[in-house]
């Protein structure tokens, strides 16, 4: 059905639509709404599951794993603060693999307190083990909310997957959104080593260095495994439902000499940049990051490239920047832009190209 | 691409104004966004929101800098903030008051939003409603078909004083 909605209630939609048996959540700005439409869902009576409106982020992403150890199907969103408290609980859903699924608002974080959009939030639980996904508009909150449960739960991986969106920008845009009748795309699922009484057997014992060790491999193994599952899902979806994802969104790359690298609505707004730039006669593309775990295997030789990083690793530089550096062995130009919900328009964009220096660093607005 | 900056102070619906703006366009078969800015969402502080309709997909994020259209649902708001920065030439300003504002250079539409609401006793919380009733200004002025606004209305709220209010202003704003 087509229908207009904000980037919370698309997140909403796709989460009811997947029939989670559990969600548990604490509220934060901007991911709030999600959260109040889950729970109205299930007041409502159109989404059968548990809400559970536990006292902190560590809790909720606590009563997931512990759902998703009983066999349930979970979902929980968050922001900002409120994944930096989950950390610890991060690292112990991927590791207990179980496939929980997380929608975060992409928030800075504080001092100073800021509610705008920034990506540090979740590229600071990169190490965890959790898939992350990156989403550019509406839509595509909606699409990738409704695959990550998919790829979650598919036998292969196993591991939970975590979907960004830009707070404000994207949370609280109001833009069209056709949902699905999802069908069996999310089969039932059993997690294969769901607590089972008849069969009883140890759940976060003390493991020895080797068995921890072949545990950890295991993680990196299904991880890798992942993106064939990844690429079988957005296959599978775009043949039943239409729309065509990857592992970047490329946007007039194919005879492009310089490429813009961004995740979330800066990657969008770059395909602004890049009309402008080919009306120029610079030939310019974008290419928009989508998945940045698994990260995926990026052909950027020959070309001059300009990554923006919503980020920053201090002391260190722009996460996506020094990413795709150790990646691809470029030397991109790294442009630091956004932080903070700090304004960033096509047309800086299309200057961040303009002025491009492989291998320099810049901050928008403070060092240019 | 068009692009409307809309004015108005927090409580007052000026978010919701450019959701409906955004619906009525999206059943016009448009494409549109709309989006606040939030800053320190303070009941009564100057906020803005925008919104994008376009004949195809829209990619822009950023916030509209150079309106082809400014509402002001709080002519007060004036004495505070630029409601004209970066306002098109001869862009159009529809403004929630009873007699149209002298603003050289742009066609001032004025409709009393504020007189619509009470008339109908539309008020929450002490705040008279101006985001239904606008709409039907902004049909008046082709932004939106009136059919349309209707549709986004009812969609939004049940109360069906919000569509006479919208067909007050519709026949009363200047063209």
């Amino acid at each position: 059905m087509l229908t207009i909605a904000t980037g919370n209630k698309a997140v909403a939609a796709a989460a009811r639509e997947a029939r989670p048996g559990v969600v548990a959540a604490y509220p934060i700005t901007p991911q709030t709404e999600i959260v109040e439409q889950l729970a109205t869902y299930v007041t409502e009576g159109s989404l059968d599951a548990e809400y559970i409106p536990v006292e902190s982020e560590h809790s909720a992403m606590a009563a997931c794993i512990g759902a998703s150890v009983a066999g349930a199907r979970t979902f929980t969103a968050t922001s900002s603060h409120g994944l930096l408290y989950m950390h610890e609980m991060l690292f112990w859903a991927a590791g207990a693999r179980t496939p929980v699924v997380m929608a975060n608002v992409n928030r800075a974080l504080g001092p100073g307190w800021n509610t705008w959009a920034e990506h540090t939030d979740a590229l600071a639980q990169r190490d965890t083990g959790w898939l992350q996904v990156f989403v550019g508009s509406v839509q595509e909150a909606y699409d990738a909310t409704l695959m990550a449960f998919r790829i979650s739960e598919d036998e292969r991986v196993l591991l939970p997957v975590m979907v960004n969106l830009d707070g404000f920008t994207l949370s609280h845009i109001t833009q069209s959104l056709e949902t699905v009748e999802v069908g069996d795309f999310i089969p039932p699922y059993s997690l294969p080593h769901a607590i089972d009484v008849s069969r009883p057997r140890g759940y976060g014992t003390l493991t020895p260095p080797e068995a921890y060790y072949r545990f950890r491999w295991d993680i990196e193994r299904s991880m890798r495994a992942s993106r064939e599952v990844i690429r079988e899902t957005e296959q599978e979806f775009a043949r039943r439902f239409g729309r065509v994802y990857g592992p970047t969104e490329d946007y007039r790359c194919d005879d492009a000499d310089v490429l813009v690298v961004a995740l979330g609505t800066l990657g969008k707004e770059a395909e602004v940049a890049v009309d402008l730039l080919r009306d120029e006669g610079v030939k310019a593309g974008s290419m928009r990051l989508r998945w940045l775990r698994p990260f995926p295997a990026l052909d950027l030789a020959g070309r001059d490239v300009v990554v923006i990083d919503r980020d920053y690793s201090f002391g260190f530089g722009g996460v996506i920047a020094h990413s795709i550096r150790s990646t691809t062995r470029t030397e991109p130009f790294s442009v630091i832009a956004g932080l903070g919900g700090q304004e960033v328009t096509y047309d800086d964009i299309a200057r961040f190209v303009r002025q491009r220096e492989a291998g320099a660093e810049s901050w928008f607005g403070v060092s240019d | 691409m068009f692009e409307i900056r809309i004015h108005s102070r927090g409580g007052q619906g000026g978010v919701t104004a450019a959701k409906l703006v955004a619906q009525a366009s999206f059943h016009d078969g448009k494409f549109a966004t709309a989006f606040p800015f939030y800053g320190a969402e303070r009941r009564g502080a100057p906020v803005v929101s925008f919104v994008r309709i376009s004949d195809g997909p829209i990619k822009v994020y950023s916030q509209v800098h150079a309106p082809d259209m400014v509402i002001v649902l709080d002519a007060s708001v004036m004495d505070a903030t630029d409601v004209l920065a970066g306002l098109k030439d001869g862009g159009p300003v529809v403004i929630n008051a009873a007699e149209p504002p002298e603003i050289p250079g742009h066609p001032v539409h004025a409709v009393d939003l504020t007189g619509i609401a009470l008339a109908q006793n539309l008020v929450v919380a002490g705040s008279p409603i101006l985001n239904t009733p606008v709409l039907g200004a902004l049909a008046r002025l082709g932004l939106v078909s009136m059919e349309s606004a209707i549709a986004a209305i009812s969609e939004t709220f049940a109360d069906p004083r919000n569509i006479e209010a919208a067909k007050s202003a519709y026949a009363e704003v200047n063209e």
